[in-house]
Formats: C-alpha cells, structure tokens, sequence
C-alpha cells in the first residue's frame, strides 16, 4: 500500500496537477458535483412550479436562464436535471465497470475457450449500434431511470473488458503471479487480490471518459422522449420543449445544451489528464 | 489473399448467430409480451382474439422453437409484417428507407474523412504551435457537443432566424415537377444541415486519430532517411508519410460505421427524414416489435459487412496483414 501511495503522491498527482486543463476539467467536475448535491439550497424556485404568468419569459434578474412553456425556472429545472445526469453517469459507467471488469479478467486469466468465447461476445455486442440496442430495450419496458442507467451499463462494458483483459494477459506472466501460485494462492484470489489492482489504470481513465458518454446519451434518450419522463427534469427532456419553442425561445434551447457540454468536456479533459498522468511513456515535463 | 478472405467470410457465420441470438433475447426477454403491446393500443380486444393472435404471431411456441423459426425467416429475408395499422411485411419498409439512410451515411463519412484528414496533417505538421492547440481545442468541443443540440442550434440559425435551409424532409412540397438541376438544388440545400450534423459528431475523433497516426509516421527512420536524402518537407509528408499515416483510418471507417447508423435516429427524427433510422424511432414509439427486430437485425448485419470490407481493403493496402 505505501508504494502505492508514494506513486500516487510522487507520479501521478504532481503530472495531474501540471495538466492545467485537466485541473479546469476537475475543478468544473467537482462544481457540478457541488452543484447538484446542494441543488435543494441553490435553486431559486421549485423546478416543477408552474406560474401561469411567466410563460417562455426570457432570461431576466428574476429567472436567469428564462422559463419554460409552464412559467417554470429553467436555472432551476437545469440544477436539478444536473442530479440525474450524473447520477445517470455515475451509475451506468458502475455497472459496465464491473461487468467489464469481471469479463476481461477472467478471460484474460483463463485464456484458451474461456477467452475466446467471452471476447467473440464482445465482439457481437460491438456489432450493434448502441442506440439501436439501448432504444430497443427500452421500448418494452416502463421508462424509468434506473432501466436507463442499466441499459446503459448493459451496452458498454465491452471497451473496459477489452482494456481489463489485455493488462491480465501480461500481468498474468510476471513473476511475482507466479510466486502468489507457487505458495498455493486459489484463482481468486490471484484475480481479485494480485491482478485487479494491477489493471485498474487504464479502466479509471475509461470510466472518466465513460461518465461523459453516459450523460450524452441519457440527453439523447430523454430528448427522444424515451428517457427521463417529464415533469422530472433532465437536460434532455427540458431539450424537448425547446425543440417545440425554438421559433419564440432560445433560451429554452441554449442553456440545457451548453450545460451537457460545460459537463461533457470538463469529464473528458479530466479523462484524457489522467491518461497522460498514468502513462509511463511520456515524459515528465 | 484468398485465404485470407474465407477466413474472414467463415469468421461472420457465428458472429451472425450471435447477432440473431441477441436480438432475439434483448426482446422476448425483456418483461411483457408482444401482443399484449399491441393489445394496449386497442383495448377492445377481448382474450380470444389474444390468444388468436398469439398463435397467429407463433408466441404460444416454446422460445427456442420460435427462435429457429424466425431465423429460418430471416434467412429468407423475411422479418414478417408491421404490427402498424397497414401491416406490411418488414422487409419491404425497410427496402424504401435504407438507401436513404445509407446514402445520407456514406455522404456524412466522405465529408468526414474529407476535412479530418487534411485537419489531422495540419495538426501534426505544426505540433505544438498555435494551430495545433486551436484545432484541439476544437477536437474536445466536437467531442462534448450533443448532435441533437447541434441540429438545434443549426435549425435555430439558417432555418428560422436567416431562413436560408429548410428545416425538415428531403424534399420541398411539389418538387416532382421542378427541372433536373432545380430538384438536385433542393435535395442538396435540404441535406446541408443533416450530413453537417451527421459528420460532425466523428470529425472529432477522427482528426484527432489522423494526427497522432501521422505524428507516429513522422517518428520513423524512413522518414529520418527521406528527409536526410534532402527531399522537401512537401514531399517527405505528402508522398513518404502520409500513405502510412492513412492506413489506421481504414479500420476506423469501419468501427464508425455503428455510430452512423445510430446516430441516424437522431438526426432523421430532428430533421423528418425519412431513412431508417427514422422508421426504428416510429416502430419503437409505437411498439411495432417486428420492425425493431428488422432493424436491429440489419443494422448489426451492416456493422458487420462495414468491417469486413474495412479489413479486406486493409489488407488489400498492407501486406503484412494478409500474410500474418
């Protein structure tokens, strides 16, 4: 454990912390995170509260970013739709980690039948165009959020399971695995203790990248009218009615966009930072 | 080659199988019946016209045995008919709108190649310059830009603020009777904004890829030794690096074929398209369960020709493919 630590506080923190994009990526994550947890003591109005009086009102001192078909705040509604987003992110990237995760170690572990029918799986799931797959399941079942967060996770654990595997299959054949078997360690344990901790690198940055790719498709879905069901808001959905207002409304359009995009870009520069940070081939400046 | 070839065509019968055996999964697993769908939409059904169409649509057959018979089906290129209300065979929908969306598709990729290459160059060629800071900036808006909100935004600016496109179809109302160059005037200004839409999603990822690609071109000894024979730059880039630094890209046509097609969806349903990607959002709306299997079906089976093709042409350009 300490010569993981002083790899964490001697490498790769003082890399990440040089990467000044990254940084801005992380602090921007971090406030949205902030953003979103205290979305209840932030928002200025309820996110659902119809006021018949301020229809498509334009952005203004009282309500920054406008309001909406209903006299809705849509500063409001955006902070809140900012908790699903993540949470959508968060939970979806969880779950295709771990499959991911289990898939490729133990097909890199295994290796022989094992690997090659598990790694001609991945290569059918990557036949299909994700939408496709995510908008076919979840025809036929009830919209809800948490079928959309596991769909999600459903259909994009193949990246992380080819990462996971290729770092088992030449980790698999360092000595110290062969000492953990030679004084009699069980498979699972090689896997979970010796080789998992040693593949995880490359998944934290396709994680990161991951989270963003969630939030984009979560928007996409709830813009179709297939995700996150209206009146709870979510970027997407709140998309929809500038969709239907785009002639007298920009701001209904603008700000819920700019939000996916503030959020997206501040996951990937994250992402791509600690790539760089991790990466043993480039340079320390 | 040749080998390499039936290799490769024998390698797709069981990746096939996986295909049919996962969409069938994704919907008959899926919790709630077919039928009772389409039974929602009409409340006056009573039981036995369910069971009815139950048998009708074969679902009182045990899973497997449905299985094979609708691969048996599919084989022949049956998908079976639409639950919609002019219940026509699946197949034949499909055969009207896929060349729209193919066409659509293969228009957006050669934009695509054709701005990431000569991006990607220019990135590299001024490494570390002013240039190459901008472009990747630009790379990592591409990337965080929602196509949807893009098509939005376009929409917003040249169809209603400047109303210089229109914003939806292919074709304006009554242009059957337009002369040839006046009707080609107006399929292309309703295309504009779709293939803009359509290609920038991958733009990004792809000059980003054509320029790490040609700086690891760059690195090589051959190209040490081309430019220490004297030769230009303009020749060391253009003709000594720039065919190797191509190579990848064709794999990665391939691999992009997916997010093409998926993206159809959205930017079909965006613009009233009416391709492929538009008729799964309608079959998926209504839940006309034979349609989203076609589609499914065909466009993994897409995917899959996409790569074959990618990789022989692969290997077609680098020797050292065929003969590994």
């Amino acid at each position: 454990m300490s010569f993981k630590n002083s790899y964490f506080s001697s490498i790769f923190w003082p890399r990440l912390r040089h990467n000044k994009l990254a940084v801005a990526g992380g602090i921007v994550v971090l406030l949205f995170l902030t953003a979103a947890l205290a979305a209840p003591l932030i928002s200025p109005y309820e996110p659902n509260a119809i006021n018949a009086w301020q229809v498509l009102a334009p952005p203004s001192w009282q309500h920054w970013f406008g309001t909406d078909e209903l006299g809705r705040d849509v500063f409001s509604r955006i902070l809140y739709g900012s908790r699903i987003s993540l949470k959508v992110g968060f939970v979806a990237v969880g779950i295709a980690v771990f499959i991911g995760t289990v898939v490729g170690l133990v097909a890199g572990y295994y290796s022989g039948v094992v690997d090659t029918i598990l790694m001609r799986m991945v290569d059918i799931m990557l036949c299909f165009p994700a939408f496709f797959l995510i908008l076919a399941v979840i025809t036929f079942l009830e919209p809800s959020i948490w079928y959309i967060m596991m769909v999600i996770g459903l259909t994009g654990w193949m990246g992380v399971a080819r990462l996971v595997r290729a770092e088992t299959l030449s980790i698999r054949e360092m000595d110290y695995i062969l000492a953990a078997r030679s004084i009699g360690c069980s498979d699972r344990r090689i896997i979970f203790r010796h080789i998992l901790p040693n593949a995880m690198s490359p998944v934290l940055v396709s994680a990161t990248l991951g989270v963003a790719g969630a939030i984009l498709t979560e928007s996409a879905l709830s813009f179709l009218g297939i995700g996150v069901q209206p009146p709870t808001p979510s970027w997407g959905n709140i998309l929809t009615s500038g969709k239907d207002y785009i002639e007298f409304a920009w701001w209904l359009s603008l700000f819920p966009g700019l939000a996916i995009l503030v959020t997206v870009l501040a996951y990937n520069l994250l992402g791509e930072g600690v790539r760089d940070a991790l990466d043993p081939r480039v340079k320390r400046q | 080659m040749l080998r390499y070839l039936i290799k490769r065509l024998l390698m797709l019968i069981p990746l096939m199988a996986g295909i049919t055996l996962i969409t069938f999964a994704v919907i008959h697993l899926a919790p709630g019946e077919p039928v009772e769908m389409q039974m929602a939409m009409n409340p006056k059904v009573g039981k036995e016209a369910r069971e009815r169409l139950k048998k009708f649509y074969g679902l009182d057959q045990p899973l497997h045995t449905q299985y094979f018979t609708w691969v048996g089906k599919l084989v022949k290129l049956d998908l079976g008919r639409s639950f919609s209300s002019d219940s026509r065979p699946v197949i034949e929908k499909i055969k009207e709108r896929l060349p729209v969306t193919i066409s659509l598709n293969i228009i957006a990729l050669l934009l695509e190649f054709g701005l990431a290459i000569p991006i990607g160059i220019l990135a590299a060629t001024h490494r570390d310059t002013l240039l190459d800071k901008g472009i990747t900036i630009f790379v990592f808006l591409g990337f965080a830009v929602p196509t949807f909100w893009l098509a939005l935004l376009l929409m917003y600016f040249f169809g209603v603020k400047l109303n210089w496109l229109p914003i939806s179809g292919l074709h304006t109302l009554g242009s059957e009777n337009y002369g040839t160059l006046r009707y080609l005037w107006d399929l292309a200004k309703h295309l504009i904004m779709p293939v803009a839409v359509a290609s920038f999603g991958s733009l990004a990822g792809l000059s980003r890829y054509m320029r790490s690609s040609m700086l690891n071109v760059i690195g090589q000894d051959y190209i040490t030794t081309a430019r220490a024979k004297g030769l230009s730059e303009r020749v060391v880039i253009y003709k000594h690096a720039l065919r190797n630094a191509l190579l990848p890209l064709i794999t990665l046509a391939g691999f992009s074929i997916p997010g093409l097609i998926g993206g159809s969806v959205i930017f079909e349903t965006i613009f009233a398209i009416p391709g492929m990607g538009q008729l799964f959002y309608q079959g998926v709306m209504s839940r006309d369960y034979p349609v989203v299997m076609g589609i499914l079906v065909i466009g993994a089976f897409l995917t899959l020709i996409g790569n074959l093709i990618a990789d022989v042409s692969y290997a077609l350009a680098d020797p050292r493919i065929r003969q590994g």
